[in-house]
C-alpha cells in the first residue's frame, strides 16, 4: 500500500515526462528519445497505480495479467504489421479505444465509487458526478467519431459526405437531450439517464462525422484526438488524478491545434468543415462546369526520364495518390538515381497533403528519404523558380493555381504549392478527373505541363526503367 | 504657467473621487465573495480549484510544446499523444482492483474495468511501438 501523497507526487513526475515526450518531437534527432520519455511515464503511472492498490485479491490480479496480455499482443501485433499509409486508420482506431475506455472507467466508477475512493454508492459528490458523466460523454462521441471516420479511412464506407436530411436540427436536438440528461444525472445518479448519456453520445459521434467528406479526415481526425484528450481529462478530474489531467489537457491542446494548422492548410475555417458536405474521394460531377475540351500534352514514362535526368534540380511534390498507389518505394530509387547524377532532388509537402498531418513525411521516411530533403510549404515555395522539373505524384489541388487567382474557386485563398513556376511540370495522374474540391486544375493545359496518365507506381517503376 | 479652468480642476477632482469610491466598493464586493466561497469549503480553498489550475496550466504548457513540434512529425506527435493518453490506465487499473465479490454492483465494476484495461493495453502497447517504429526511418542526409 502506497501513501496517497506519494502516489500524487509520482503522477506528477509521470504528467512531467509525457510533457518531455511531446518536447522530443520538436526535432527528429531528440524524437525518439521523448518517445522512451513517454513510456518511462507511462510505466510509473501504471506501477504507481498498481502498488497502491495493493494487496491485489489473487483472482483479480490474474484478471489484471490476462487484460494486458490480451490488450498487449493485439497492440504489439497492429503497430509491427500496419502498412505506414494505414497510419491515419490506425489512429482513428486508436482514438477509438481510449474514447470506449474512458466510458467504461466512468461507469464502473458509477458502479462501485468506493473502488476509487469516490465514497459510497449513491452517494458521490454531485461534482464528481458531472465530471464523470462530462468524460463519458466525450469518451462515447470520440468511440463512435473515430469508428466512422475509421470505416472512411479504410474504404470500408464510402468516402463522400453522407448527407442526412435535418442533419443540423437532428444535431441540436440531441446535444439538447445531451445537456438535459446530464443535468438530470447529477443529482440523482441513477445508472438508467448514465446509460441515456452514453447513447445519446454515441448517436452524436456518428452524426457529427458521417457528412465530412474524405478530403477533409485530416482536421477530423486531429480533432478527435483532441476530443480523446479531453475524456482523459474529464475522468482525471473524476479520479483525482494527476497524471490523467495533465495529459488529458496536453493531448486535448496537441489535437485542437492539429485542427487548426490543417484548417489553415486548406483555408477553411473548423465550423465550415464540422458541417460536413465538402470533399468526397471522388470528384464531385458538376452538372453546370462545361465538359472540358481543351487539348492537354500527354507524355511517356520515356520522355519523362529524360526531361528529368536533363534536369539540374527537381522538386518532388507527393500526395495522397502517391499513398494510395503506394509508390513512395519507387519514388525513393527513381530520387536516388537521380541524385546518382548530380541531379539536386528536394520534397515539397503541403500540409494537407495525404490523409493526416505529417502524413507525407511518414511515407517518405520509410522510402528512406532522408528528412533534410523534405520540406514545408513557406520553406520550399521560393525555390520553385529555380527548379528545372516539378514532379507531382498524386496531387492536384494543393498545386492549383486559381487558388490564388479565382476568387469563385471553392479552394480560393488555399496557400498552395507554386510548381507552376517551374520550368517543366511533370503531373503523373490516374486520369483527367479533378480533385477533392471538384475544380479544374489550369496547369494541366499550360505549355510546359506534361501528363502522365496511369498508376503512380507502374509510372514511376516505368520511369526508373528507362532511366537505366 | 498656463491658466487652468478651476471647473475643470473641480470635474477632475469629483471623478477622482468617484473612481476611489468605486474601488472601495469593489474591494468590499470581493472580501465579501471571497468570504463567501471560503465559507462554502469550510475556510479552506476547494481543491477543485487546484485541479482547475493544473488542467488549465497544463493546456498552456501544450499549447507551446506543440507549436515547437516540427510539421515533419506531426504524424508521430499524434501517435504519441495517442499513447500517453492511454494513462487512463490509471483508472482502468483502479476497476480492476475491485473485489468483485464485494456485493452491490462490484461485479459489473470490475468487468468494466477489464475491458477498459484491455482497450488502455491495446493503445500503450501500440502507440509507444508504432511511434518508435515510424520515428527509426527518419533519418539525415548521408
Amino acid at each position: 500500500m502506497l501513501n496517497g501523497n506519494i502516489a500524487a507526487l509520482l503522477y506528477l513526475v509521470s504528467g512531467i515526462l509525457f510533457i518531455l515526450a511531446l518536447r522530443g518531437l520538436s526535432s527528429p534527432e531528440t524524437a525518439r528519445q521523448g518517445n522512451w520519455f513517454g513510456v518511462i511515464g507511462m510505466g510509473i503511472a501504471a506501477a504507481t497505480t498498481f502498488f497502491y492498490q495493493l494487496p491485489w485479491g489473487f483472482s483479480s490480479f490474474l484478471w489484471v495479467l490476462l487484460a494486458v496480455a490480451i490488450g498487449g499482443s493485439i497492440g504489439v501485433w497492429r503497430a509491427r504489421t500496419i502498412e505506414m499509409t494505414a497510419m491515419p486508420q490506425l489512429v482513428a482506431l486508436f482514438h477509438a479505444l481510449i474514447g470506449l475506455a474512458a466510458v467504461f472507467v466512468a461507469a464502473s466508477a458509477l458502479y462501485a465509487p468506493q473502488g476509487f475512493g469516490l465514497g459510497v454508492r449513491n452517494e458521490i459528490h454531485g461534482s464528481t458526478l458531472f465530471e464523470m458523466s462530462l468524460g463519458a460523454a466525450i469518451g462515447a462521441i470520440t468511440f463512435t467519431g473515430s469508428v466512422i471516420a475509421f470505416l472512411k479511412l479504410d474504404g470500408r464506407m464510402t468516402g463522400n459526405p453522407i448527407l442526412l436530411a435535418n442533419r443540423h436540427a437532428i444535431n441540436i436536438g440531441l446535444g439538447i437531450l445531451l445537456a438535459v440528461s446530464i443535468f438530470a444525472f447529477v443529482p440523482t445518479a441513477a445508472h438508467l439517464v448514465f446509460w441515456l448519456i452514453v447513447l445519446v453520445s454515441f448517436a452524436l459521434g456518428v452524426l457529427l462525422i458521417v457528412p465530412i467528406g474524405g478530403a477533409d479526415m485530416p482536421v477530423v481526425i486531429s480533432m478527435l484526438n483532441s476530443y480523446s484528450g479531453w475524456a482523459a481529462a474529464a475522468i482525471g478530474f473524476t479520479l483525482v488524478n494527476l497524471a490523467l489531467i495533465i495529459t488529458g489537457a496536453l493531448v486535448g491542446s496537441s489535437g485542437a491545434i492539429l485542427s487548426y494548422v490543417m484548417c489553415r492548410g486548406m483555408n477553411r475555417s473548423f465550423i465550415s468543415v464540422m458541417l460536413g458536405g465538402f470533399g468526397g474521394e471522388t470528384a464531385v460531377p458538376a452538372g453546370t462546369r462545361e465538359a472540358e475540351t481543351r487539348p492537354v500534352k500527354q507524355g511517356s514514362a520515356e520522355g519523362a526520364a529524360k526531361i528529368l535526368l536533363a534536369a539540374k534540380k527537381v522538386i518532388v511534390v507527393p500526395g495522397y495518390g502517391m499513398a494510395v498507389a503506394q509508390a513512395q518505394h519507387v519514388v525513393g530509387v527513381m530520387a536516388d538515381i537521380l541524385k546518382s547524377k548530380g541531379v539536386d532532388v528536394k520534397y515539397a509537402i503541403h500540409p494537407v497533403a495525404g490523409r493526416m498531418p505529417g502524413h507525407m513525411n511518414v511515407l517518405l521516411a520509410e522510402a528512406n528519404v532522408p528528412y533534410d530533403e523534405v520540406f514545408e510549404l513557406t520553406d520550399i515555395n521560393p525555390e520553385f523558380p529555380d527548379a528545372d522539373v516539378a514532379f507531382v505524384i498524386g496531387a492536384n489541388d494543393i498545386t492549383n493555381p486559381a487558388a490564388k487567382t479565382d476568387s469563385s474557386s471553392p479552394i480560393y485563398g488555399m496557400p498552395i504549392l507554386d510548381v507552376e513556376h517551374a520550368k517543366d511540370v511533370l503531373f503523373v495522374k490516374r486520369g483527367m478527373g479533378t480533385g477533392y474540391a471538384g475544380v479544374e486544375n489550369e496547369l494541366f493545359f499550360r505549355p510546359n505541363t506534361t501528363m502522365l496518365f496511369g498508376d503512380a507506381k507502374k509510372m514511376v517503376d516505368a520511369i526508373v526503367k528507362a532511366m537505366g | 504657467m498656463a491658466e487652468v479652468d478651476p471647473q475643470l480642476l473641480d470635474k477632475i477632482q469629483a471623478a477622482t473621487r468617484a473612481a476611489w469610491h468605486a474601488a472601495d466598493a469593489v474591494q468590499a464586493y470581493a472580501e465579501q465573495i471571497a468570504a463567501g466561497a471560503s465559507a462554502a469549503s469550510g475556510g479552506a480553498i476547494d481543491p477543485f480549484i487546484f485541479r482547475l489550475a493544473i488542467f488549465a496550466l497544463a493546456v498552456i504548457v501544450g499549447y507551446y510544446v506543440v507549436w515547437a513540434v516540427t510539421p515533419a512529425l506531426h504524424t508521430p506527435l499524434m501517435s504519441v499523444t495517442n499513447a500517453i493518453s492511454s494513462v487512463i490506465v490509471v483508472g482502468a487499473l483502479l476497476s480492476s482492483g475491485i473485489d468483485p465479490s464485494s456485493g452491490n454492483d462490484s461485479g459489473i465494476a470490475h468487468v468494466f474495468g477489464f475491458l477498459a484495461l484491455t482497450l488502455a493495453s491495446v493503445n500503450i502497447f501500440g502507440g509507444f511501438l508504432v511511434t518508435e517504429r515510424m520515428l527509426s526511418m527518419f533519418k539525415k542526409k548521408g
